[in-house]
C-alpha cells in the first residue's frame, strides 16, 4: 500500500479530478495549502501578479491506494496536472503501513478501495 | 411649484435606489465562486460610475429629452439649461434635477441586472463597452418609448409604473440573449458551482428590498397616497412571493432554503414593479404568488430542460418576473388605486391586457435584436468571453489581480 501526497496547481483540480476518475481511482483528500518552491513564490501564473516571497495557494490530494494502483495514479495526476511551467507542483509516494476502514474495522488492502 | 415633501421623497427614494446597485453586487456576488466574487463586486461597481457619468453627459437627454416618439433629443445634453425649477411634463412639484438623479439610478441598475446572465466567464473590458452600448442603444430608446414625453408606448397607453417593461423586460431578455450568446461556463457536468456565500446573497437582498421601496413607491414622484400604496403593495408581493417559494421548495425537494426563499422575494419584487401604482395589497399577494410559481418553473424546471447557463438567473427571476408583473398589470389594474392610471381586464377593461402583450412582446424582440447586434460587434473586436485557463483561475485574480479571501494571514 502506498500514500500519494500532490501538490497542484488550484485551477488544475478539476482536470485532476477528471483524470484520476478515468484510472477508477475516487477516493480522495482535497485540502486547500499554501507554499512555495524553488522559485521563492515568484510565479507565472497568476498573470505577473506581485507575489514575490508570498506563499502561492496550492491545492493538497491524499491518495491511499494498493500497490497496483500506484503508477496509474501518478499518471492520471500528471496528465492531469502538467503544464510544463514552474509551479506545476510535486508528487510525493510513501510507504502506507496500515489501513483501517473506521465503519467495518476491515484492515489492509481490502481497507483502501 | 416645488413642493418640500416630495422632493425630501424623491431624493430619498433616489439614494434607496443606488443602494440596490451594491445590494445587487453582493446579492450576485454570493452567488458565484469565491474566485470570482470581486468581479462581480467591481462589474455592478464600475457600471454605478460609468453610468452615472453617461447619465449626465447624454444618456439622460436621449431617455426623457421630447423630440419624437422613438428616441428622446440630445436638448439634454450634459443637462444642458436644466437649472433648479421643476419641469411639469415629468414631475411637476419636485426640481427637474431631482427627477434625473431618481432616474439615474434606473439607468445604473438595468445593465447591472444582466450580470447574472455571464458572471465568471465575461471579459472585463470588453464587459464594460458591451454595457455602455446597450445602455445607450438598448435602455434610452425603450425607456424614452415607455416614459418620455411623446413615446409611442406610452401614448399606445401601456402602463408600466416603475420599470418592468424599461428596466426587467429588456435585462432579462438581454441577459437570455447574451447567456446563449456566450456558452456554458467550464465544467458544469462534474462540478456544479455552489453558492460560495449564502449570507452575502441574503444581505444583497435585504439592501434590494430595502431599495425596492424608494424604486416603486418614489416612481410616484410625489409623497402621496399613490407613493404609499406602492410602497404597501412591494412589501406584499415580495413577502407573498418568498413564501411560496420556500413552500414549493418543501414540497418538491423535501427541505426549504434560504436561498429559495430570498429568490422568490427577489422574483415577487421584480414581478410588482410595473403594477406597483396601480393594483390593490390583495391583488399584489396574487401577484406575488404567480411570481413565484412561474419564474420557479422558469429556474427549477425549464432552464435545466434547455440547458442554457444563466449563472445566476438573471433571466429566470428578472426577465420572467418583468414580463409577468408587465401582464399582470394589465389584469389586475384598477383607477380606485390610481386614478391617472387605467383599470384592467379583471375591472373590465380587457383591452388593457392586449396593450401590456403587445409591449411586452415589441420591447422583447427590440431588446434581442440589438443586444445580439451590440454582443457579435464587441465579441468581433474584443472577445466577449475570457480565455479558458482564465476562467478556471477564476476573474478575480486574471481580470483585476485582486482576491477576496486568504487562506491563512
Amino acid at each position: 500500500m502506498k500514500l500519494i501526497i500532490a501538490i497542484i496547481q488550484p485551477y488544475k483540480l478539476e482536470e485532476v479530478k477528471e483524470e484520476l476518475y478515468k484510472a477508477d481511482v475516487n477516493l480522495i483528500t482535497v485540502s486547500e495549502v499554501l507554499g512555495h518552491g524553488r522559485q521563492k513564490g515568484v510565479t507565472e501564473v497568476y498573470r505577473g501578479a506581485k507575489e514575490t516571497g508570498n506563499l502561492l495557494r496550492k491545492i493538497r490530494l491524499e491518495i491511499a491506494v494498493n500497490d497496483n494502483f500506484l503508477e496509474p495514479t501518478i499518471k492520471a495526476i500528471i496528465k492531469g496536472a502538467k503544464t510544463g511551467d514552474t509551479g506545476d507542483g510535486k508528487i510525493f509516494v510513501m510507504d502506507l503501513k496500515e489501513c483501517i476502514r473506521i465503519r467495518t474495522e476491515e484492515r489492509g488492502s481490502t481497507a483502501i478501495g | 411649484m416645488i413642493n418640500a415633501g416630495d422632493t425630501a421623497f424623491v431624493l430619498i427614494s433616489a439614494a434607496m435606489v443606488m443602494l440596490m446597485t451594491p445590494g445587487l453586487a453582493l446579492f450576485y456576488g454570493g452567488m458565484v465562486r469565491r474566485k470570482n466574487i470581486l468581479s462581480v463586486l467591481m462589474q455592478c461597481s464600475v457600471i454605478l460610475c460609468v453610468l452615472s457619468v453617461q447619465w449626465v453627459l447624454f444618456g439622460y437627454s436621449l431617455c426623457f429629452a421630447p423630440s419624437n416618439g422613438f428616441f428622446g433629443s440630445l436638448h439634454w445634453i450634459g443637462l444642458n439649461g436644466i437649472g433648479l425649477g421643476p419641469y411639469d411634463g415629468y414631475a411637476p412639484t419636485i426640481p427637474h434635477q431631482a427627477f434625473i438623479i431618481f432616474q439615474a439610478m434606473f439607468a445604473v441598475i438595468t445593465p447591472a441586472l444582466i450580470i447574472g446572465a455571464f458572471a465568471e466567464r465575461i471579459k472585463f473590458s470588453a464587459f464594460l463597452v458591451f454595457s455602455i452600448l446597450w445602455a445607450t442603444f438598448v435602455y434610452a430608446p425603450v425607456c424614452h418609448w415607455v416614459w418620455g414625453i411623446g413615446g409611442w408606448l406610452r401614448n399606445y397607453g401601456v402602463m408600466d409604473f416603475a420599470g418592468g417593461i424599461v428596466v426587467h423586460t429588456t435585462a432579462g431578455i438581454a441577459a437570455l440573449v447574451t447567456t446563449l450568446m456566450i456558452g456554458r461556463r467550464k465544467n458544469l457536468e462534474h462540478n456544479v458551482p455552489a453558492p460560495h456565500n449564502l449570507p452575502f446573497v441574503v444581505l444583497g437582498t435585504a439592501m434590494l428590498w430595502f431599495g425596492w421601496f424608494g424604486f416603486n413607491a418614489g416612481s410616484a414622484l410625489a409623497a402621496n397616497g399613490v407613493a404609499a400604496n406602492a410602497f404597501m403593495v412591494t412589501n406584499t408581493a415580495a413577502a407573498a412571493a418568498g413564501l411560496v417559494w420556500a413552500l414549493l421548495e418543501w414540497v418538491r425537494n423535501g427541505k426549504p432554503t434560504i436561498f429559495g426563499t430570498v429568490t422568490g422575494a427577489i422574483a415577487g419584487l421584480a414581478t410588482v414593479t410595473p403594477a406597483s401604482g396601480f393594483v390593490s395589497p390583495l391583488s399584489a399577494i396574487a401577484i406575488g404568488i404567480l411570481a413565484s410559481i412561474c419564474c420557479f418553473i422558469g429556474v427549477s424546471i425549464i432552464k435545466p430542460r434547455f440547458g442554457y447557463d444563466d449563472s445566476l438567473d438573471a433571466f429566470g427571476v428578472h426577465g420572467i418576473g418583468g414580463m409577468l408583473g408587465t401582464l399582470l398589470t394589465g389584469l389586475f389594474a384598477s383607477k380606485a388605486f390610481n386614478p391617472a392610471g387605467a383599470d384592467g381586464l379583471f375591472f373590465g377593461n380587457p383591452k388593457q391586457f392586449f396593450i401590456q402583450l403587445y409591449a411586452v412582446a415589441v420591447v422583447a424582440l427590440y431588446t434581442a435584436t440589438v443586444t445580439f447586434v451590440i454582443y457579435k460587434l464587441v465579441d468581433v473586436f474584443m472577445g466577449m468571453r475570457v480565455k479558458e485557463k482564465d476562467e478556471l483561475i477564476g476573474l478575480d485574480l486574471t481580470q483585476h489581480r485582486e482576491r477576496a479571501y486568504t487562506v491563512i494571514e
